[in-house]
C-alpha cells in the first residue's frame, strides 16, 4: 500500500463521550469484523474495561476502506487510554498517528479529560478532527458543542460530523473526513528503520508481541531488531498487522505502517514503550525523540487477607506484571499485616485496576494500605532519600527538610459549584491559579494540589460535592516544600505500622482524629477495652475507646447437644479468621481499608 | 452384668400444650393417640437396650413438656427404662413439668414410680412477664405446684427462671429470684432469653424491645449475686444449688459422661461417639431403625473438653488442657490477662471463670482452641 492511501489516527474523548461505540462503528463500517464476530465494544477487551467505561490498554487495529472517490485506503486506528495515569502511554499512542478524532458527546460538551488529550494531540501535531456525538440525545446541543470546541480549543469545528455512534448514523461521514483531513505519513522506506513501540503485550506461545509505528526504513521477518533504549537485541519472528480478533502475519512492514513484531522476547521490561526499534544490520543514528522511563507515582502496600496466600499474591502479581510494564513491586514485611508487596502505580486508576484484577482474576482478598506518594527527604547529613512508604520517615531530629509532590490540576463543572470545589482544594491544600469561564456557565477552576492529598478520595469528594458533574484532570508539576509530619495509629498502646501516614503538619490533628474514629467505628468490640490513638512523634494527639462487649455467651447447653454449640463456635472461629491478630486486638480488614475513606 | 458405665439416660417428650414463642426445642402440640403411639415406639426404643446389660445413674425425662403425658404414660417408661437399664440405688430420676400440667395426684403417682427430682419452667415471679413469655401458668400457681411436689414427697426440686424477659427490670428480677429461694427447692437454673433463629421471637418488634446485651449482662451478675446471698451458690453458668444438689444429669454432659438420648432429636454420647435423633416425631414413630441416627464425626476431646470444663465453676485443667493437645503458653498468657480483669480465677491446676468471664466464655473458649 502506497503511502499516499494510508492513515493513521486515534480517538480521543472524555470517559463516556462515545469513544469505543464510534471505533466499533468504524469497524462494523469498514467489515473489519464479520457480524458474528461482533462483541460490544471491540477493542476493550478486559472485562473491567467494559464495566467501567474505560480504556486501559492501547490496542490497534487495520481496516480496509473504499472511498466514495473510488480508492482503497488502509487506516489503522489506534485506541488509546483517556486516563491521565495512562498519560505518558496516551502520548506515544499519538505519537504513532498522523490524526486524531476528537469525540465530543453533543449533551455534555468539553470536559476536562477532553482537553486534557487534545492539547496533548496538539503538542504532538496531529490534525484534530472534531466530531460530534450522541445527537440522538433529547438534551443533544452540537451547535453548543461545536462553539465550545471552536471557543476554548480554537479549532474550526463548524464542520465537524454529526454522529450517533450508538445507533450508527452518519459514520461514513466521519472516513471520508479522515481522508481529507488526516495527512497521509511521510518517511523515507530505504532510509535505517526507526520504529516507535507504542506498546506491547505477553503471549503465552509466542512471547512479547510489540506494537509499532514504522516511522522509517522496513523491517521484515529474519531482521535483527535492537531496542534503543534498553540495548536489548532479538531476531524477529513474525511480524504482521493487527486484525479487529487477531493478527495477520505478512512479513514485512515499511515507512508509515503500523504492526506488530514478535522475536521470542521474554520480558516485557525490554520492550518500553515510547522506545525505538532499529535493525542490527543497519541501525539507525538517533532514536526516537519523547522517549522516557515511566514511573510509579503512588505506592501502595498489598497484603494477602490470608498469609498463607503470599505466594498466591505473588504469582499473581508477576503475571499481571507481564503485561504492565508499569506496574512494580516488590516483598516488603509489616508487623501488623505480615508479608506482602510494595507496590508501585502510575496512579490511582491504575491501582485500583491492578487491586481489582488480583481480586477478580486470581480469587484472592486483600488488604491494602493507604496509598502514598513518594516524599523527597532531605536529612540533616545533607544526604537526600525518598520515601515511599511512611513506616520508613526517618526520625524528625534527622530531617533538615521535607519535600512532596504536586500536581497542576483542572476541573471542569458547572459553575454553580465553583464554591464547593474551592471549599475542597482549600481543605485540600489547593494553591488557586485561576479561573475560566468556558462558557456562560461553566468555569475550568486550575489549581496547584499537594499529589498526598489527592490520592485518598478527592476524586469521590470532589463527585459529591458537584453531584458528579465535575471533571478532573492533573499532571505532575516537581516538588514542592512542605511541612510533613508521620502520624502514628496506636491499637492497646501498640503501633500498627501498616497504619501510619504522612500529612501536612495542619492537617495532622484533623487527620488523625478522624482515623480514631473510623477505626472506632470499624473495629468491632471485643473481650477487652482497646484503646485507639494517633501520636506524632510520641505524643498523642486524639483517642478514641472500643469498648469492651460485656456478653458472649451460650447460656443455655442441655439435652446434651454438644453438635450445635460447636458449630455456633465454629461459626465464631471462621469470623475470626477474618481478623488480622496485632497484639491482643482483632482488627478486620475493613477496619484497614476505613481509613481510606476518611471523607465519608 | 457390667456395672462400670453409669449412663445418663434422657427421654425426649416432644409435646407442649402450647409452644413458648422463645422455645426452639422440638415439640409439637398433638392429640392423645399420637402420644400413645410415640410412647409405645419410645418404650421399644428404650428395649432394645435391654440386652446390654448397662448401667445407668441418672434418668431424665426433658421437653417439650413430659407431663403433658398421663402420669401413667411416664410411669410406663419409667419402668421400661428399669427393665432395660440396671439403675443405681441412689439414681437421679428428673422430670421437667409445666406448673399447669400437674396436681397432687399426678406428682404423688410420679413420687410413687420412683421420680425424685422434678424441674418446673416457672420463669418469673411477676405475671405480666410471664404473660409476655406466652406462659399459660401464673406465679401463684407455680408457687402451688411447687409445693403439692414438696407434700407429694419430692424434696429435690428444680425451677428455671428467665433474665431478660420483655418487661422485666432490676427490680423485677430481683424480686423474682427471692421469691423462687423463698420456695422449698434446692436448685435453680437461671439463663439469659436468647431468641432462637425461627422462633416467633425471633422478629424486628422483639429485637427492638428486649434489653441490650450490656444490660442483660448487668442482669445476669446482679441475679448470680443475689442468689448467692440466698444460698444458690453457681456451679454452672446458667446452674445454681442449694447443700451441693447439683443436677447429675446435666454434670454428665458437662463433664463428658456417656449419656443415651430416646426420643427425636436427642443426642448420645456414647462409646467415644456423638449422635442425635431426626427431629421428626413420626419418622420416629413409623421407622425408627433406618436413618434415623445422625452421626457427629466432628467430634474432638480437646475442643469439648475446654469448651464444656470453661462452663463449670470448678473450671479447667490446665494439664489435662495441655495433655489433650492445648497451648501451654495460650494457656497461661489468656489466664494471666483473664485475672488480671476479674474474669476468671486462677488455682494451681485450675482455670474457673468468675460470673463476669462466664458472660464472655465464647470468646474465651475461642482464645483456647
Amino acid at each position: 500500500m502506497k503511502q499516499e492511501n494510508i492513515r493513521n489516527f486515534c480517538i480521543i474523548a472524555h470517559i463516556d463521550h462515545g469513544k469505543s461505540t464510534l471505533a466499533d462503528r468504524i469497524l462494523e463500517l469498514t467489515s473489519t469484523v464479520a457480524l458474528r464476530d461482533m462483541e460490544q465494544q471491540l477493542l476493550d477487551n478486559m472485562d473491567i474495561e467494559r464495566e467501567r467505561g474505560i480504556t486501559i490498554k492501547a490496542r490497534a487495529v487495520r481496516l480496509k476502506y473504499k472511498a466514495d472517490n473510488g480508492e482503497d485506503y488502509v487506516f489503522n486506528l489506534i485506541d488509546t487510554p483517556g486516563h491521565v495515569d495512562f498519560n505518558y502511554e496516551v502520548s506515544r499512542s499519538l505519537a504513532a498517528c498522523e490524526g486524531a478524532i476528537l469525540v465530543v458527546d453533543a449533551s455534555q460538551g468539553i470536559e476536562a479529560q477532553t482537553l486534557a488529550n487534545t492539547y496533548l494531540a496538539i503538542e504532538h501535531d496531529l490534525e484534530v478532527m472534531p466530531v460530534i456525538n450522541k445527537i440522538d440525545l433529547p438534551s443533544a446541543d452540537p451547535e453548543r458543542a461545536c462553539n465550545e470546541i471552536e471557543n476554548i480549543i480554537g479549532i474550526p469545528a463548524m464542520d465537524a460530523p454529526r454522529v450517533s455512534a450508538k445507533v450508527g448514523t452518519n459514520i461514513r461521514a466521519v472516513l471520508e473526513k479522515v481522508i481529507t483531513d488526516v495527512p497521509p505519513p511521510k518517511g523515507d522506506e530505504n532510509a535505517p528503520l526507526r520504529a516507535l513501540i507504542f506498546d506491547s503485550y505477553y503471549d503465552q506461545y509466542k512471547g512479547v508481541i510489540i506494537f509499532v509505528r514504522v516511522k522509517e526504513g522496513s523491517i521484515k521477518v529474519g531482521d535483527t531488531i535492537r531496542l534503543m533504549a534498553t540495548g536489548a537485541e532479538f531476531q524477529t519472528v513474525e511480524i504482521g498487522y493487527m486484525g479487529a480478533t487477531d493478527l495477520v502475519p505478512i512479513g514485512e512492514l515499511k515507512a508509515g505502517e503500523v504492526g506488530y513484531i514478535a522475536a521470542s522476547i521474554k520480558y516485557i521490561g525490554d520492550t518500553q514503550v515510547g522506545d525505538t526499534v532499529t535493525t542490527v544490520e543497519n541501525p539507525c543514528s538517533e532514536p526516537l525523540p519523547g522517549y522516557k522511563k515511566v514511573n510509579p507515582m503512588v505506592y501502595s502496600g498489598i497484603y494477602p487477607a490470608d498469609g498463607a496466600k503470599y505466594q498466591d499474591l505473588r504469582d499473581a502479581l508477576e503475571k499481571l506484571a507481564l503485561n504492565d510494564a508499569s506496574l512494580s513491586f516488590e516483598p516488603e514485611t509489616s508487623i501488623a499485616l505480615g508479608f506482602g508487596f510494595r507496590c508501585g502505580f502510575l496512579g490511582l486508576l491504575h491501582m485500583e485496576i491492578i487491586q481489582e484484577r488480583l481480586e477478580r482474576e486470581y480469587n484472592l482478598d486483600l488488604i491494602t494500605t493507604a496509598p502514598s506518594v513518594i516524599y523527597k527527604v532531605n536529612m540533616t547529613s545533607g544526604e537526600t532519600i525518598y520515601i515511599d512508604n511512611p513506616t520508613n520517615y526517618p526520625d524528625p531530629a534527622l530531617i533538615a527538610s521535607a519535600e512532596e509532590p504536586m500536581v497542576e490540576a483542572h476541573i471542569l463543572a458547572p459553575s454553580d459549584y465553583v464554591g464547593n470545589i474551592m471549599e475542597l482544594c482549600q481543605q485540600r491544600r489547593g494553591f488557586f491559579r485561576d479561573m475560566k469561564y468556558i462558557e456562560a456557565n461553566r468555569v475550568d477552576l486550575h489549581y496547584d494540589l499537594p499529589l498526598n492529598e489527592i490520592v485518598y478520595d478527592f476524586f469521590d469528594a470532589l463527585k459529591s460535592r458537584t453531584k458528579g458533574y465535575a471533571s478532573f484532570d492533573y499532571e505532575l508539576k516537581g516538588y514542592q516544600k512542605s511541612k510533613l509530619v508521620k502520624l502514628d495509629i496506636l491499637l492497646n498502646g501498640e503501633m500498627v505500622d501498616a497504619l501510619s501516614f504522612i500529612v501536612h503538619a495542619d492537617n495532622a490533628y484533623a487527620r488523625g482524629r478522624r482515623m480514631v474514629e473510623k477505626l472506632k467505628e470499624n473495629i468491632p468490640r471485643q473481650m477487652f477495652e482497646v484503646p485507639v490513638q494517633a501520636a506524632i512523634g510520641g505524643k498523642i494527639i486524639a483517642r478514641e475507646t472500643v469498648k469492651a462487649y460485656r456478653k458472649d455467651v451460650l447460656a443455655k447447653c442441655y439435652g446434651g447437644d454438644i453438635t450445635r454449640k460447636k458449630k455456633l463456635l465454629e461459626k465464631q472461629k471462621e469470623g475470626k479468621k477474618r481478623m488480622r491478630q496485632l497484639g491482643s486486638v482483632e482488627v478486620p480488614q475493613e477496619a484497614f481499608m476505613s481509613v481510606l475513606k476518611l471523607d465519608e | 452384668m457390667t456395672m462400670k458405665n453409669n449412663l445418663g439416660i434422657y427421654i425426649h417428650i416432644p409435646f407442649c400444650v402450647r409452644k413458648c414463642p422463645y422455645c426452639d426445642f422440638y415439640s409439637c402440640i398433638s392429640d392423645s393417640s399420637v402420644k400413645s403411639k410415640y410412647v409405645k415406639s419410645l418404650i421399644e426404643d428404650i428395649s432394645s437396650y435391654k440386652d446390654r446389660r448397662l448401667s445407668a445413674d441418672s434418668v431424665y425425662f426433658g421437653g417439650g413438656t413430659p407431663t403433658s403425658l398421663t402420669s401413667a404414660q411416664l410411669c410406663g417408661i419409667l419402668d421400661a427404662v428399669k427393665e432395660s437399664f440396671s439403675l443405681s440405688d441412689d439414681c437421679e430420676i428428673t422430670t421437667e413439668a409445666n406448673p399447669c400440667t400437674v396436681d397432687f395426684m399426678y406428682l404423688c403417682e410420679l413420687r410413687q414410680a420412683g421420680f425424685n427430682r422434678i424441674s418446673f419452667g416457672v420463669q418469673s415471679a411477676v405475671d405480666s412477664e410471664l404473660v409476655s413469655l406466652g406462659r399459660l401458668h401464673s406465679y401463684e400457681q407455680a408457687e402451688n405446684a411447687v409445693l403439692q411436689a414438696q407434700k407429694a414427697g419430692f424434696d429435690n426440686i428444680s425451677c428455671d427462671l428467665m433474665i431478660g424477659v420483655l418487661g422485666q427490670t432490676e427490680d423485677t428480677l430481683a424480686n423474682s429470684v427471692d421469691k423462687l429461694c423463698s420456695l422449698p427447692i434446692t436448685h435453680i437454673s437461671a439463663y439469659m432469653l436468647k431468641i432462637e433463629d425461627g422462633t416467633p421471637y425471633d422478629c424486628e418488634r422483639i429485637r427492638n424491645s428486649i434489653v441490650t446485651d450490656d444490660t442483660q449482662a448487668e442482669f445476669y451478675l446482679s441475679a448470680v449475686k443475689r442468689l448467692s446471698e440466698n444460698g444458690f451458690m453457681q456451679y454452672e453458668i446458667s446452674n445454681f444449688c442449694k447443700d451441693g444438689r447439683m443436677s447429675r444429669h446435666n454434670m454428665k454432659y458437662w463433664k463428658l459422661c456417656d449419656y443415651i438420648g430416646f426420643g427425636p432429636s436427642a443426642h448420645s454420647f456414647f462409646e467415644g461417639r456423638r449422635f442425635y435423633n431426626e427431629r421428626d416425631i413420626n419418622g420416629y414413630i413409623s421407622d425408627r431403625s433406618s436413618v434415623f441416627r445422625i452421626e457427629d464425626s466432628s467430634s474432638d476431646a480437646f475442643c469439648e473438653y475446654t469448651m464444656l470444663s470453661l462452663r463449670l465453676s470448678e473450671g479447667i485443667s490446665r494439664d489435662r488442657y495441655v495433655s489433650l493437645g492445648g497451648s501451654q503458653k495460650k494457656f497461661d498468657s489468656l489466664s494471666k490477662k483473664l485475672v488480671q480483669e476479674g474474669m476468671a480465677k486462677s488455682n494451681d491446676d485450675r482455670l474457673c471463670l468468675t460470673p463476669k468471664g462466664f458472660l464472655l466464655s465464647n470468646s474465651i473458649i475461642l482464645g483456647l482452641l
